[in-house]
């Protein structure tokens, strides 16, 4: 979906290439005209140029394949703007300017679009494609063997060229042994005399007709699966290349009534436009269904269903506690150890660095899993090292505890290295003025360095706790939101927003990506809020201290 | 001088991106004329399989002049599988478990197909059942697998009759400080509706009544039903509350581990089990799972592993015949088996590979009066709850309050 967009990708890098930019002053117009032209820039330029022309052409082709002329317009003008941008000497910010955007639309803005539309639609499995996607579908599901007919043994032949001529088949009774030959016309008896049989009973040659090897018949077989010659009592289809045997369609889509209608029972499904399904009158409905826009259902289910909204609250708060405890929890031990690490006294500063970093240098995904099998109650290393027997992950609070512990556990070293930063970065007179002025440590903490600190980390502070709000993995790979209270089944003690609603909209019945969409626009909502106020007051803080 | 450095950049990055390009192109250039002449079959796989088929594929492409390309799709192959072929980039053929057939249908990802009365009556009556869906045929299967009981025969000699059988030798074992658990039946803190079915079975319990044609029926629902509550209370009597046979610290990681630790004698698993505990040296022997005293018979789920034509496959004649012609011969049956130990579904492959090992006979004995895993989508809806509430019982909670519960879940979600 991103192709179109995704031609500019290498000019990322353009703005370095100006080669203009060493040092000469830029005050007057004819300074810039004359800026010296480097071989180095100039190659970089026809590089960095051919790749977006590459690009471009690479992501034509499939876009011409597919008829989707909009996006072709859309990466023709964007590769010539491109190409006149870097090429002329003027709109120097746009140069800068212009490859952040692109990526910008292509990554984020493209994404959060796609998704909000898909909100309005009943997406998901059972309702993927288009109506006639799954009319196709249903009429094809429902071919069946006429009961007690010929089993064919086949034969593709052509009365033309192999590459081109018109198709026919040559089926043999393998019960009398008589050849026929069978196009959109039907069925025609061939004379034995004019036909070579194999063993098998397929036909190797025959007068007038040219028989396809696989390799021919492979080529040509959109045309061999469409071709079904007629007979009294249903079609005569292939099964691959080598066997036919006579099936019908019990079911039929009927553009009349738009419904189905079955053959044998005369039962009718009427297509229903609002849910995107085939469905009888009695109310039974058609497995293959299409994609429709359904409004505002999916966030009307959100906030009507009492079996999504009503755990809805219960789940927020812990959500909440879950992200400020994790984002808190790491930052308070992460800023305790860079404050230890910091002072002038403490020897080997740097080896205990290496070993307080590598929790961070692991991945956090089989760390996850790692921990999961360190809090079984009977296996796990927790308990058979402290010689416990608690059940962590079956009771609501150990099993809460024992998640923000792995949060700790893999989020302090990143606050350590900010926190380390950010303490190296203050300068050491304020602390020493503060103790001529004869403050104690904690209060020369407390008003100077805590203050100065959190002006530098409360943007990092924010983002940890955005990442915190939706972090999947941190649950769904230790407790899956577990444990479970024993009426309820979807909503356990250590949910998060983003768990709850991944089974919700992933759990049954397949995958619902529209309500999935839905629900993840609800969440943006929640943590747009929460950080839009958090970064409010971070700008007054920094309008105090700074 | 400013036009023509802009005109002399432009025309080599023309150049640039053209050459480029047309060394990009004549791979598929080269790979259009075999297409032309020959087509080509793309089939998608799990890893393991795809090293299996290889050889084979490659085989039917050059008997037959076509170019054949085995893809391995580690991850979701099912969910990889719908989302391509709605993009229509999809295979022409796909290998995979039967329970997929449900949902693959109801995305119109792949077509039924048609085999002779004769090619059936190859296979296992069982493996038929499994692939066919709404009465049509939709896959041709080439596995089996299904659930038994391994026993450690130094720890255990005798297979158990029964389950109280089998925990009092268990029991026993603990108490020798031969083994620190009764039975490794895995279940983890969110429980595993597989491997309790068996159990659940012979307890009286059912997830879907049948319908006329044989199929599973899903508005009969059987979880919540007063069947499914005396079955659990059997299986709470199990639990840690009670026998302490069924634990949830037993989770599908350390299951198998701990009966090659050889600390329990009983396993709850399947023929992927038996490479582990070949690699522990131990002595093992393979009976039916046992069912309570005086209740039903203890039944597992039989799962068919099978090839489905794509729908919206670019060579489906090609991948037709592939499937219903060329799957259905004993060889590759046989060389799928050697590449991952697991009965094959034809009655002839089977047969082959018998002799050699007799662990396969077992495990058919065992899967004999097995269920057919339901292929229905409404399925989907019960893994979950269904393994919640089984693992809450297992722990203690009320078995009528927990699956009345779970029942009412599943019905919410099967629509």
């Amino acid at each position: 979906m991103s192709t179109p967009l995704s031609g500019p990708g290498p000019a990322q890098q353009v703005p370095g290439r100006e080669p203009v930019g060493s040092g000469l002053p830029r005050s007057s117009r004819t300074a810039r005209n004359h800026a010296p032209i480097t071989v180095t820039g100039l190659l970089v330029k026809v590089v960095l140029l051919g790749l977006v022309a590459g690009i471009a052409v690479w992501a034509a082709f499939p876009l011409i394949e597919a008829e989707k002329w909009a996006g072709l317009a859309l990466l023709a003008v964007t590769t010539a703007g491109l190409f006149y941008l870097y090429l002329t000497r003027r709109h120097v910010p746009a140069k800068y300017l212009v490859p952040g955007t692109l990526f910008l639309i292509a990554f984020q803005v493209f994404p959060v679009l796609y998704t909000a539309s898909t909100a309005f639609t009943n997406f998901g499995d059972g309702h993927r494609g288009s109506k006639d996607d799954a009319i196709v579908a249903i009429q094809t599901a429902s071919v069946q063997q006429v009961p007690g007919s010929t089993e064919y043994a086949l034969s593709v032949a052509t009365t033309g060229d192999p590459a081109t001529g018109p198709l026919v088949f040559l089926v043999t009774d393998p019960a009398t042994g008589t050849v026929s030959v069978g196009d959109a016309e039907g069925l025609r008896r061939l004379d034995p005399a004019d036909v070579t049989v194999a063993p098998g009973g397929k036909v190797t040659a025959a007068d007038g007709y040219t028989v396809l090897n696989f390799g021919q018949a492979g080529a040509r077989s959109q045309e061999i699966t469409d071709l079904v010659v007629p007979t009294a009592g249903g079609a005569i289809r292939s099964t691959g290349l080598t066997r036919a045997y006579e099936g019908k369609a019990m079911r039929a889509y009927d553009a009349g009534c738009d419904c189905v209608r079955d053959a044998e029972s005369g039962k009718t499904w009427t297509a229903d436009e609002s849910s995107g399904a085939f469905v009888a009158a009695d109310g039974e409905r058609l497995a293959q269904g299409w994609k429709v826009n359904v409004g505002f259902d999916n966030f009307a289910r959100v906030l009507t269903e009492p079996a999504i909204s009503g755990p809805f609250f219960g789940t927020l708060v812990w959500n909440f506690a879950f992200a400020i405890g994790s984002t808190g929890l790491t930052f308070l031990l992460g800023l305790a150890i860079a404050l230890t690490l910091h002072s002038p006294r403490l020897r080997g500063t740097n080896l205990y660095r290496v070993l307080l970093i590598l929790p961070y240098a692991m991945p956090s995904f089989a760390m996850l899993l790692v921990w999961r099998d360190m809090f079984n109650t009977d296996f796990g290393l927790v308990n058979n090292l402290f010689g416990l027997g608690v059940d962590w992950f079956g009771q609501d609070w150990t099993a809460r505890a024992a998640v923000l512990l792995v949060q700790l556990w893999l989020g302090y070293p990143y606050m350590f290295l900010v926190a380390t930063g950010a303490l190296q970065a203050i300068p050491r007179e304020l602390t020493e003025a503060t103790s001529v002025d004869g403050a104690s440590p904690w209060q020369s903490f407390r008003s100077v360095t805590l203050p100065l600190l959190l002006v530098a980390l409360s943007p990092l502070l924010i983002a940890s706790f955005a990442y915190n709000f939706n972090n999947i993995n941190a649950i769904w790979l230790t407790t899956e939101g577990g444990p479970f209270p024993a009426d309820n089944p979807t909503n356990g003690a250590t949910d998060l927003l983003i768990t709850y609603t991944y089974r919700l909209a992933f759990g049954a019945q397949g995958a619902e990506f529209g309500m999935a969409a839905a629900v993840s626009i609800f969440i943006f909502a929640i943590v747009a809020t929460v950080s839009a106020i958090s970064f409010r007051r971070t700008r007054k803080q920094e309008e105090v201290y700074s | 001088m400013r036009i023509r450095t802009a005109g002399v950049v432009a025309a080599f990055a023309l150049a640039l991106a053209a050459s480029g390009c047309g060394g990009g192109s004549d791979e598929p250039a080269a790979n259009e004329s075999p297409k032309a002449a020959g087509g080509k079959l793309v089939i998608w796989a799990d890893d393991k399989r795809t090293a299996a088929l290889k050889p084979f594929a490659e085989k039917f492409g050059q008997e037959n002049g076509v170019t054949v390309e085995v893809q391995a799709v580690s991850k979701d192959l099912q969910t990889n599988f719908v989302t391509a072929h709605q993009q229509g980039s999809g295979p022409d053929v796909v290998v995979g478990a039967h329970d997929w057939i449900g949902n693959l249908v109801q995305n119109g990802a792949i077509d039924p197909v048609q085999l002779t009365a004769e090619q059936k009556s190859g296979f296992n009556a069982t493996a038929v059942k499994a692939v066919t869906f709404n009465g049509q045929l939709y896959g041709v299967p080439y596995a089996m697998e299904n659930l038994a009981l391994i026993r450690n025969t130094e720890l255990a000699p005798e297979a158990p009759k029964t389950i109280e059988e089998l925990v009092a030798t268990g029991k026993k074992l603990k108490a020798e400080k031969k083994a620190s658990e009764i039975l490794c039946l895995q279940s983890g803190q969110n429980g595993d509706a597989y491997h309790i079915y068996p159990l659940y079975t012979s307890a009286g319990g059912y997830l879907f009544g049948t319908a006329a044609n044989g199929d599973y029926d899903p508005k009969d629902l059987g979880v919540g039903k007063p069947e499914s509550i005396e079955a659990f209370k059997k299986i709470a009597a199990l639990g840690e509350k009670g026998e302490g046979a069924l634990k949830r610290s037993i989770t599908a990681e350390n299951s198998i581990a701990t009966f090659g630790a050889k600390k329990c004698a009983f396993l709850v698993s399947g023929p992927w089990a038996i490479a582990d505990a070949k690699k522990a040296n131990i002595k093992y022997d393979i009976s039916p799972v046992p069912g309570f005293a005086g209740g039903k018979e203890a039944q597992p789920f039989v799962g068919v592993q099978a090839f489905y034509v794509a729908a919206k496959g670019k060579n489906k004649a090609l991948a037709q015949e592939f499937v219903a012609n060329y799957v259905t011969t004993p060889e590759l049956a046989v060389a799928l088996y050697n590449a991952e130990p697991r009965p094959p579904a034809l009655t002839a492959a089977l047969d082959q590979v018998k002799g050699t090992d007799p662990d396969l006979a077992k495990f058919q004995e065992a899967g004999k009066n097995g269920q057919v895993l339901p292929a229905i989508p409404a399925m989907a809806a019960i893994w979950d709850p269904f393994g919640k509430a089984q693992a809450a019982i297992i722990g203690g909670a009320d078995p009528a309050k927990t699956i009345t519960a779970a029942g009412k879940t599943i019905s919410g979600q099967i629509k």
